[in-house]
């Protein structure tokens, strides 16, 4: 605590003036940042547009109501694949990710130094492009439809299962893992009977929580043609037909607002 | 722990299954293989296009091995640049935005009006794809990075200032009592009281939004909101795999940095 004298008065103040100053730079600096990003982001800005937009968000609410109701009876194929996508995707992404969180595990890692980092590897790359570009990309390899979005949440998802399983794993407690060693069991039988019971709460927990995620982003993988209701929603859009749009949205949220409270209850019941 | 005898009349022992109840146990296990077949069965495939695809997958593949880094280097700087200071904008604001409404969505701090205003805003701003809220934007302000920022921000504050507001529902009530017993307004409790309870936890969660906004505003450029997907989706349009694979290599790099970087200002903030 520093105090400083003024007119022999003690006056006490919460930080030193070094580190007063160093704040107040740093303070400043971050406001140079945020105006220098802003300056560089809206050089090609048409203002006129931007002025205009409180006009056209009323315009476009305005042709957004009523909603058309008659549309919803062509969603429900859309809607069905819409969930297919998310939990086939889902399973895909298990079956790859609980061998790749094995592999990344300190603990059960065959190697540290060779098979460890290729494993964070794949999670790494998995997690950090969205599901989206991944659909993109499927989407010019193995043609528009559903399949490509299966695979692009399956392969976004391996990242996401992956990693929270593996450091499951790293806390288990070893004590279990010794007695089942203890009794001779094999790897495989250590596996199953001293890890797999260990790990199975948090396991359904990810997989669930992954899963809501899931209906959520599979919502809009049709916009790059991928299945599901945003093909519906591409196609509204470039019609304009926003009372359709309206009802695509309201369908999108029942769903989202469904799969969460679904994964809400599930994740109470294991936990 | 079930038990039952074998033929030889030694006792074995078996594992517990997961549920206990056998009939949900089986009901689950008949219902999940109905939905499969039926799931599967509503998936229709196009192998002849998938063959063909192949020959495109390679050439993706090849692209990855190969990255091609300067045909289109000006318009790869152009959406990186686009990309970062979006994230950057969009985040101070959402930041700025987040921290009243997350202080108005405490329940041990404001009357239950404003609790149920600020707790609905969050409830729109979480209940919607940043895609979907990027289209409207994009629909109101025309093309470009501001339509990307005004998305990144208006999902910041949704996720923001619920988890703000969880954490200080969840704060030590006995200091905010000390703060309160010595007669401090409001704004004084949430200075003294509040604030340093929830602080550090708030600088990590900042930075950890500022990582999320970069990989969303990877994505919204392919509904035309500015920034890297937009560069990207042209790139795949344009049959250009080998430039596609520089941009996603570019995005994976500035991604897995984020990441270290801000683990590690984590770290030294708590």
């Amino acid at each position: 605590m520093p105090v400083t004298y003024r007119d022999d008065v003690k006056i006490w103040q919460r930080r030193a003036p070094r580190t007063k100053l160093a704040i107040w730079v740093g303070w400043l600096a971050l406001v140079a940042l945020f105006v220098f990003c802003w300056e560089v982001m809206t050089k090609d800005t048409i203002w006129a547009f931007v002025w205009d937009a409180p006009r056209q968000a009323a315009d476009i609410g305005s042709r957004m109501m009523p909603p058309r109701w008659s549309y919803i009876d062509r969603l429900w194929q859309p809607l069905w694949d819409t969930i297919n996508i998310a939990t086939l995707g889902t399973l895909l992404a298990i079956v790859m990710a609980v061998p790749v969180a094995f592999l990344a595990a300190r603990n059960t890692t065959p190697s540290t130094v060779f098979i460890r980092p290729v494993a964070l590897l794949i999670i790494v790359s998995s997690r950090s492009i969205n599901s989206l570009i991944w659909a993109l990309l499927l989407v010019t390899v193995i043609g528009p439809g559903i399949l490509a979005g299966i695979v692009a949440i399956g392969l976004r998802s391996i990242g996401f299962i992956a990693k929270l399983l593996y450091e499951a794993i790293e806390e288990i407690e070893e004590s279990q893992v010794e007695a089942i060693t203890a009794t001779g069991a094999t790897r495989g039988q250590v596996m199953i009977y001293g890890i797999v019971p260990q790990i199975m709460p948090a396991f359904a927990g990810i997989t669930v929580f992954r899963w809501d995620i899931n209906i959520r982003e599979s919502t809009v993988l049709g916009l790059v043609g991928a299945g599901g209701i945003g093909l519906q929603l591409q196609a509204s859009l470039n019609t304009l037909a926003w009372p359709q749009v309206t009802v695509i949205f309201i369908a999108i949220l029942a769903t989202v607002v469904l799969s969460e409270w679904v994964s809400a209850k599930v994740r109470h019941a294991i936990i | 722990m079930s038990a039952p005898a074998t033929a030889s009349g030694a006792r074995r022992w078996r594992r517990p299954p997961l549920i206990g109840n056998p009939f949900l146990r089986y009901g689950l296990y008949i219902g999940a293989v109905i939905y499969l077949f039926l799931a599967i069965g509503s998936v229709e495939v196009n192998w002849l296009r998938v063959y063909e695809g192949l020959d495109r997958g390679l050439r993706f593949v090849g692209g990855f091995l190969q990255p091609d880094f300067t045909s289109r280097w000006s318009d790869i700087l152009r959406g990186i640049s686009e990309s970062l200071t979006m994230t950057v904008t969009s985040t101070v604001i959402g930041i700025l935005i987040s921290v009243p409404i997350g202080i108005g969505a405490a329940r041990n701090l404001v009357p239950v009006p404003v609790y149920l205003i600020c707790r609905s805003i969050i409830a729109i701003s979480r209940s919607f794809q940043e895609v979907i809220i990027a289209i409207l934007f994009v629909a109101m302000v025309g093309f470009g990075p501001l339509a990307g920022f005004l998305t990144l921000s208006f999902a910041t504050i949704g996720f923001l200032s619920k988890l703000l507001a969880e954490d200080i529902e969840s704060i030590n009530p006995e200091q905010a009592e000390a703060i309160r017993a010595t007669g401090a307004s409001w704004l004084q409790l949430v200075n003294y009281a509040i604030q340093p309870q929830v602080m550090p936890r708030l600088i990590g969660l900042c930075l950890y939004r500022l990582d999320i906004n970069f990989r969303e505003s990877a994505v919204i450029g392919i509904v035309g909101a500015g920034g890297i997907g937009a560069t990207l989706n042209t790139a795949i349009d344009r049959y250009e795999y080998d430039s596609a694979a520089a941009i996603l290599i570019v995005i994976i790099a500035i991604v897995m940095a984020a990441e270290y970087s801000s683990s590690y200002v984590r770290k030294w903030v708590q």
